[in-house]
């Protein structure tokens, strides 16, 4: 037991929990932790946006599968980070957000800078403490960190109280803990992991489908056992892209709205799917009925509560996909069940799969979307991490950007955030310095969260953002061309802002390239760079991302290049 | 084929947690028919009873979801052949004729109320029963005229060895 305060007791847990880093911005209802920085090893990343606070910790525990954390103060600092912790949720990423509170006589008094966070985060996040007591802080950042980074992973937010940050308190820093309704680990199923490898022997064309939950977690190795000894082909979810690596024959990448095509028609002709850690998010199956319908569905996922809520499956394997994935390699290695023939279905595979290689329309100009990110996939060394911005150049990035090394490709794939992308690469470059990050971007996400350049060069933080620039909110305006006759409503961004000139006013590097010579050239100056660095891309505002699922059809209505 | 549900969940007895249970309804799109919370004889939990309807797929994932909170100690579906379910009901009957107020005493014994608060033209019945006699009770007051109704929603217990 130890006197001290509540803010110092926080401090001191987190340092227990091995945070080095944290991403915030202060206010007059967090200062006490704030003081506390003075005092203690973990470093503070000032932030010029909470929301971008919240990207940032996320990004980097998404990367490094430890919860990220971001500080902000009361009422607009708090509500401020609320998109940020929806979009850590829709995409099961460990966070925990720190806000401060007013003092706890002032709850409920409608006082300056309060607002009840707790009441408007509660459906975004995986839990919420409020600490009335500081001695109460230890065990709640204990628990908080347990529960943001245990079975699926989710944001934990911690909203203290002014006054709790300042009472001292005997702290004790408890090892030992009991949460009586959470229950994140399962034993293995053997049972319905044999049942799932009898049906998966048995299928005609069988299919594996990875999702988000496979890189979360790291079942990359397992995947790839199981996928070759059983011979079967391996599409991913958008979230799942690079689960398995995408050079791999067997790999047919993404599927959904804008997958590839090799992996829509193979997707459509499979007569059982292996899905494992994913929610069937509509997205990715176009309409559920399609998928239920025709398929045999063996289902992988931590959660229990995936299992049914889109997709009715005739074998359920609840628990870590990895360790599932582990019992399955075994069971077939220990029958030394091992497919080496061409099976018919292979065969056909692979002819679609060249087929598309061929034959995929692109566009035709120099600085087509495609020949821009094949142009920085051979550039890149295969550790280096991607992030992206949401909307046309996500979708042009998951066609053809290949991921090699498994779980280095991150997107805000569940809500769709524009602007996560770039704070989300200063915190994966945070949690692995020694790696390039990448962000993807399109200049109207990049504007939601561009002032993090503030951040990134000041703090030292050198990321690459690779701006698609179409000068327009390019998915918008291709759903108008496509769906409103043409009628470009709210879509034109302008010229506006000189995105070159603007990194330099940050003090960051800015380059303009419009011919693949300078790209190449741009690419590699930024990697060679010490300083965040914006590569700015001026391509065709008419360019579509093809192909295209219109949403609430199926997969095989797909509309292609013509 | 849409079904009436009992769930039965044991949460800790904290503040804040009606309302995260609620909410899970809300965000969802599931039902709430009746709710009714209580403290449990240990005072660390509350037991919450709450009624619902769906079809089976929608009442597993309810289940399911509520147990995944992490405030839900238990989460149960009773069978309600195998359960002792009951709710208590107050009803104000209006009495327009001399003989009304006998009646409406009638009414109640049958269905084992209890009356109160008898003025001239009112009277109260209180009643414990199950929500289809509780029901059957309304149509049959409703001759007299219902004036006010309050109901506490389920409240259920599992037998023992069931
Ligand atoms: C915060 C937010 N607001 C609005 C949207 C809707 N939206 C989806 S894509 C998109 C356009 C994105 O434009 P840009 O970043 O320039 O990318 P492009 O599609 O041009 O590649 C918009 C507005 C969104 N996803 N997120």
């Amino acid at each position: 037991m130890q006197s001290m305060t509540g803010a110092k007791a926080l401090m001191t847990a987190m340092e227990k929990e091995g945070v080095k880093e944290v991403f915030g911005l202060p206010g007059g209802a967090n200062l006490p932790m704030y003081d506390e920085f003075a005092r203690c090893d973990i470093r503070h990343i000032l932030v010029r946006h909470e929301q971008s606070a919240a990207h940032m910790a996320d990004g980097f525990g998404r990367v490094s599968r430890k919860p990220g954390v971001c500080f902000a103060t009361s009422g607009p600092g708090a509500t401020n980070i609320l998109t940020g912790i929806a979009t850590a949720q829709a995409d099961s990423a460990p966070m925990v957000a720190v806000t401060g509170q007013v003092p706890v006589p002032m709850i409920g008094r409608d006082a300056f800078q309060e607002s009840d966070i707790i009441g408007m985060a509660n459906p975004v996040v995986k839990y919420a403490y409020q600490p009335r007591d500081a001695a109460e802080i230890p065990e709640v950042v204990k628990k908080g960190f347990f529960i943001a980074e245990t079975g699926r992973p989710g944001p934990v937010l911690i909203d203290i109280p002014k006054d709790v940050q300042t009472n001292e308190a005997e702290m004790s820093f408890p090892n030992e803990f009991k949460i009586r309704g959470y229950h994140p680990w399962t034993d293995p199923d053997m049972v319905n992991v044999q049942k799932a490898i009898e049906m998966l022997l048995h299928a005609q064309r069988p299919i594996i489908l990875a999702g988000g939950g496979t890189i979360i977690s790291s079942a990359f190795a397992e995947l790839q056992a199981v996928a070759e000894l059983l011979m079967i082909p391996v599409v991913t979810t958008f979230k799942g892209k690079g689960a398995f690596p995408e050079n791999h024959p067997l790999s047919l990448g993404p599927i959904g709205m804008h997958g590839h095509a090799e992996a829509n028609k193979i997707m459509t002709e499979a007569d059982c799917v292996l899905a494992i850690g994913t929610r069937f998010s509509d997205r990715s199956v176009g309409t559920f009925e399609d998928f239920e319908s025709r398929l045999k569905i063996i289902h992988m996922d931590v959660d229990p509560a995936e299992i049914g809520k889109n997709q009715t499956t005739m074998v359920a394997v609840v628990g870590d996909v990895r360790a599932s994935l582990r019992i399955m390699v075994k069971m077939l290695m220990q029958r030394a069940i091992k497919k080496t023939d061409e099976t018919v279905w292979i065969k056909h595979v692979k002819e679609i799969k060249a087929y598309w290689k061929e034959n995929l329309k692109i566009h035709p100009g120099e600085m087509g979307a495609a020949k821009i990110l094949r142009k920085l996939r051979e550039i890149l060394p295969h550790e280096s991490i991607i992030t992206t911005e949401v909307g046309q150049h996500q979708m042009w990035a998951s066609l053809f950007y290949d991921v090699i090394q498994p779980g280095t490709f991150f997107s805000s794939t569940g809500l769709g955030t524009m602007g996560w992308g770039f704070p989300a690469s200063i915190g994966a470059k945070v949690a692995k310095p020694d790696v390039p990050v990448v962000d993807i971007a399109g200049d109207g996400s990049f504007n939601m969260t561009e002032n993090s350049l503030a951040t990134a060069v000041l703090e030292d933080i050198p990321v690459i953002v690779f701006l698609l620039n179409n000068f327009t909110l390019g998915m918008v305006a291709q759903w108008q061309r496509t769906f409103y006759d043409r009628r470009m409503i709210g879509v034109d961004q302008g010229r506006c802002p000189d995105y070159v000139k603007l990194a330099e006013s940050y003090g960051a590097q800015g380059i303009r390239a419009e011919s693949m010579d300078e790209l190449e050239r741009a690419i590699k100056t930024a990697l060679s760079s010490d300083v965040a660095t914006v590569i700015d891309i001026p391509i065709d505002p008419e360019e579509d991302v093809l192909p295209f699922v219109a949403p609430g059809t199926p997969l095989k209505d797909m509309i292609l290049p013509s | 084929m849409i079904m009436w549900a009992i769930l039965s969940i044991l949460v800790e007895n904290k503040p804040g947690i009606l309302f995260k249970v609620t909410h899970l309804f809300r965000s969802r799109n599931f039902n709430i028919d009746s709710i009714s919370v209580g403290v449990t004889e240990n005072p660390e939990y509350s037991r919450m009873t709450i009624t619902t309807v769906g079809d089976e797929k929608q009442v597993d994932q309810i289940v399911k979801q509520l147990d995944k909170m992490i405030d839900t100690v238990e989460v149960r579906r009773l069978d309600e052949h195998k359960t002792v379910y009951r709710e208590l009901c107050i009803f104000k009957i209006r009495l327009s004729n001399a003989s009304d107020s006998m009646e409406v005493n009638k009414l109640a014994n049958a269905y084992g109320g209890k009356v109160h608060d008898v003025k001239k033209d009112s009277i109260m019945v209180e009643l414990t029963a199950t929500p289809d006699q509780i029901r059957a009770f309304e149509e049959l007051a409703r001759q007299f005229g219902i004036i006010d109704v309050a109901r506490t929603g389920v409240a259920a217990l599992q037998r023992s060895g069931a």
